[in-house]
């Protein structure tokens, strides 16, 4: 599905009601608190240390309704104090606490862990970032591709003396790309970052296109030119990883054909086939 | 040693907006946040900003004076009505410089900013972008740091991201920097500084039951209080009539604001039962709204004794998809329901600290070159209630106020000594704690200690509030204040240590509690958040003051201070 962010396609992003959801609704419940064991299988590996990555599992009693993250938190305070990982929000909207659980990438503050088919958690930190400490990586480079690209508004001329105007289905185009929190979920999953590492990566190249598809931004050429080289929007096989693993549901994979599309209209003239 | 002109704690929407403030004016400013400043606890804000834009159909009228007169009424006049007015009648322009930097503010139909009506105000005032205003807010603001960065040649901003502030440096009443630790190293360094702007946010943690992010703990309000300034009025924490049952995630306003019903378990809009909200019903202010359910509950006429339900359904999967998609996901993540099918079950739970670092309309402490702004300052304009949209505000305004002020002062030449030897000894005495810390052979963990915390706070210095429950909460804080002294420590190392914080983080709270509960139980009458059910009424006579609390080495010493009442007189609240 390579369509722009139109009206039906925002409407594709209504979350389905899943079963693990209705689980999750019984916490605290008085009567029905349910505690089992599980295992987490956690990576571990201090880049100050002479020593070798490994897992180490610890029993976790959970509870229904808990989450991963309070998985986490259990740890640290009981079990192990030196577990390192991020978090803040503990509600899905920050962005910290994004890593690799169970084969997939999500948000451990949001993920239930009677979700989770198995019994074991096993969680790794994300994947083409420095470990710094157990699931704690280095978001440098991430956090580099996203300033790269000009993360701000360029109108081009000054604001009038109030608001500028923005029709509502100019507004429309924006939902689904303002909404990124940069978790790096994408960043994290994506095979091409694998192979080269200079590679703009979903998160910015969504970014991109927040502004491109701003009706009040006036650079759209400055800003496809600069993905339009060796690391920006050409790089993408078009694997889907990223939209598979977003946890905003959001589909940076879209984002980078509406580019790819601008760019190819803008360079053959095909401009009006080619919006 | 790092030097710099000027240093902004925190990288929320006080903070970031002080940064560029500060930036606008020249100088050189490093923004010091704990965590990277967009997984601070603004990008968490929902429902809106206030300004009399006067966009909306039935929003004609409105006026920066109206929402001053809001928002004093509202804070059940405690509020300093002049910072109250600065504060609204600014907010337009705010609004506007929000705009022109790209915020993608929602729209009506002729594609200016979209607003909505909010709980206590007269007209439909709050701009807002869905539900995640405060997401972009905050990064709006965050892409005009990344311009600055681009723009300037100098390193005129500079970024320590997961540092985590220790203490601030005074010098005969002269601040003078502030210790930090470097979270992955654990390494201390003092950074040196003309000026200090707190911008540290909320203290939600100190409760259970609170919509705060995980870090919003007392260490900010701490630091400076053991300088020497006095916190202001911290007896008035709010609770949000609807935080999700369970974790406590917040439901936000606009679900009230775009129509939603509150029904207890008779399936009753019960808040037409009670005299102070029968008329505004769902978009009666929150402290109202709170205390109602809390009755409904008490009087057995809620679900298994903690919850009453939220009904969105009426308002139909169009209208929530496109003004709630945000409520929706989290009702669904972490409550199991969908709010388009189902009843979601609520509860009010600590949201906002009305008071915080005591400051003059000018964002100015009582200590020379140390300014504070947004959550974690206390200017004031909420009183003892603040109305919904109205903090996000504050935090740009006073935000930009704190930049300014402090920017005028290190033009004017900054503070009259400077002493890097005051650094050192600081630095020593906060190197000297965290060995204590590290070597600790208590047995007190940490994690209990916050729980029975925890526990205290939302038993006893909840909604309802009593003399001796409060008695007992002060005598639990202290208790908890002793065991605290025996800590145990699991993770003897010194770098990332995230054990290590948290105690850092727990002692700061046990502090900040303990002046909460002093507060409320010296402040013998019912106003805005602290509803006394011993003293139900307003006293303006003995209690329209503001409290002042001191830490002094032999305990915390509580003065009070006048109100600024010069532009509209105190009278009662009705909705
Ligand atoms: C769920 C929720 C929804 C809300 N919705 C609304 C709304 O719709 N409208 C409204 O007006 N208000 C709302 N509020 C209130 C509003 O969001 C907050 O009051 C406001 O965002 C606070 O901003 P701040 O900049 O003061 O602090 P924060 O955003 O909390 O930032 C604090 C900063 O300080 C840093 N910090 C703290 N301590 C240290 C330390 N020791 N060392 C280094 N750095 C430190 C942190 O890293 C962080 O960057 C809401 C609040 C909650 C809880
Ligand atoms: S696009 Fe999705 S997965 Fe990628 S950073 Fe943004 S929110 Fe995270
Ligand atoms: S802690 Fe904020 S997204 Fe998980």
């Amino acid at each position: 599905m390579l369509t722009s962010f139109s009206k039906e396609v925002s409407e594709s992003f209504i979350p389905k009601i899943r079963d693990e959801w209705k689980m999750a609704k019984t916490k605290n419940v008085k009567g029905i608190r349910v505690m089992e064991k599980r295992t987490f299988r956690i990576f571990r590996y201090d880049s100050s240390k002479n020593e070798s990555p490994g897992f180490q599992s610890f029993e976790v009693p959970a509870e229904k309704g808990m989450t991963v993250l309070e998985g986490l938190i259990y740890i640290q305070d009981n079990l192990d104090g030196s577990l390192a990982f991020r978090s803040s929000c503990r509600a899905g909207v920050c962005g910290s606490c994004a890593m690799h659980i169970n084969g997939k990438y999500c948000l451990a503050c949001e993920t239930q862990i009677f979700a989770l088919k198995s019994k074991t958690v096993t969680l790794r930190p994300m994947a083409h970032l420095k470990v710094i400490k157990d699931l704690f990586v280095d978001l440098k480079p991430f956090w580099e591709k996203y300033k790269l690209i000009k993360p701000y508004l360029m109108p081009g001329e000054p604001g009038p003396e109030r608001e500028r105007i923005q029709t509502a289905d100019d507004r429309l185009k924006l939902e689904g790309l303002i909404d990124c929190i940069l978790c790096g979920a994408c960043y994290a999953s994506c095979p091409v970052g694998e192979t080269h590492s200079e590679y703009l990566g979903p998160a910015a190249l969504l970014k991109v296109n927040r502004f491109v598809q701003d009706s009040r931004d006036n650079a759209e050429e400055e800003r496809l030119n600069a993905v339009s080289g060796f690391d920006g929007v050409f790089r993408c096989h078009t694997i889907f990883n990223c939209q598979e693993v977003c946890p905003k549901e959001l589909d940076p994979t879209g984002s980078i054909a509406d580019l790819k599309r601008k760019i190819i209209g803008k360079k053959f003239g095909l401009s009006k086939i080619y919006k | 040693m790092k030097y710099l002109d000027s240093i902004v704690i925190g990288g929320g929407l006080a903070g970031l907006r002080a940064a560029i403030a500060l930036n606008q004016r020249n100088i050189k400013v490093g923004v010091i946040s704990k965590v990277h400043p967009l997984r601070s606890h603004s990008i968490e804000a929902q429902g809106g900003i206030n300004a009399s834009l006067g966009n909306h159909i039935r929003g004609g009228h409105d006026d920066w004076k109206k929402h001053a007169f809001d928002t004093i009424k509202g804070s059940d006049y405690l509020a300093d009505q002049k910072s109250a007015a600065k504060l609204t009648q600014s907010a337009v322009e705010c609004i506007v410089e929000m705009e022109h930097w790209g915020c993608p503010f929602s729209r009506t139909e002729d594609g200016k900013i979209a607003q909505r009506p909010f709980g206590g105000a007269g007209f439909p005032r709050t701009c807002f972008a869905s539900d995640k205003t405060g997401h972009v807010l905050l990064h709006t603001l965050f892409e005009q740091i990344v311009k600055f960065e681009h723009g300037s040649e100098r390193q005129q901003m500079q970024s320590f991201d997961e540092w985590f502030v220790t203490s601030v440096v005074i010098d005969d009443g002269c601040c003078q920097g502030v210790i930090a630790m470097n979270v992955v190293t654990g390494e201390l360094e003092e950074f040196k500084s003309d000026a200090v702007i707190f911008a540290t946010g909320g203290v939600g943690r100190i409760y259970g039951r609170t919509t705060n992010a995980l870090i919003n703990s007392g260490r900010g309000m701490s630091m400076p209080f053991w300088a020497g300034v006095p916190l202001k009025d911290m007896e008035f924490i709010q609770f949000h009539p609807t935080t999700l049952y369970g974790t406590n995630v917040l439901m936000t306003e606009g679900c009230r604001g775009e129509g939603g019903f509150l029904l207890n378990n008779k399936g009753e809009r019960f808040l037409a039962f009670y005299d102070d909200s029968k008329k505004a019903m769902e978009i009666a202010p929150r402290d109202i709204v709170s205390r109602n359910i809390q009755k409904e509950i008490h009087a057995g006429r809620g679900f298994e004794d903690a919850y009453v339900h939220l009904d969105l359904r009426h308002l139909g999967e169009k209208k929530i998809m496109e003004r709630l998609p945000g409520i929706r996901v989290l009702g669904l993540n972490f409550a199991g329901v969908d709010p388009i099918y189902e009843l979601v079950p609520i509860q009010p739970g600590q949201h906002y600290a009305m008071g915080g670092i005591d400051t003059n309309i000018n964002a100015e402490t009582r200590v020379i070159g140390l300014y504070a702004a947004g959550e974690c300052a206390c200017v004031s304009v909420h009183g003892a209630n603040r109305l919904g949209g109205n903090s996000l505000l504050e935090t740009l305004i006073y935000g930009k106020i704190a930049g300014e002020s402090a920017a005028d002062y290190i033009t004017a030449g900054g503070p009259p000594k400077k002493d890097e030897g005051i650094m050192k000894d600081a630095l020593k005495r906060d190197e000297d704690k965290i060995n204590k810390f590290l070597r600790s052979s208590g047995k007190e963990k940490h994690s209990e200690i916050k729980m029975d915390l925890n526990n205290i706070m939302d038993d006893k210095v909840g909604i309802f509030r009593e003399k001796k429950s409060l008695e007992k909460a002060l005598e639990g804080v202290r208790e908890l204040k002793d065991r605290f002294k025996n800590i145990k420590i699991l993770n003897r190392e010194r770098r990332l240590n995230q054990e290590l914080i948290n105690i850092m983080e727990l002692e700061g709270n046990l502090d900040i509690a303990e002046v909460i509960v002093m507060g409320a139980l010296a402040r013998e009458e019912s106003r805005g958040s602290q509803s006394r059910t011993d003293f139900p009424k307003r006293d303006d006579e003995n209690w329209l003051k503001h409290t002042l609390a001191y830490y002094t080495p032999d305990g915390i010493k509580t003065e009070y201070t006048d109100v600024d009442v010069s532009m509209y007189e105190p009278k009662e609240r009705k909705y």
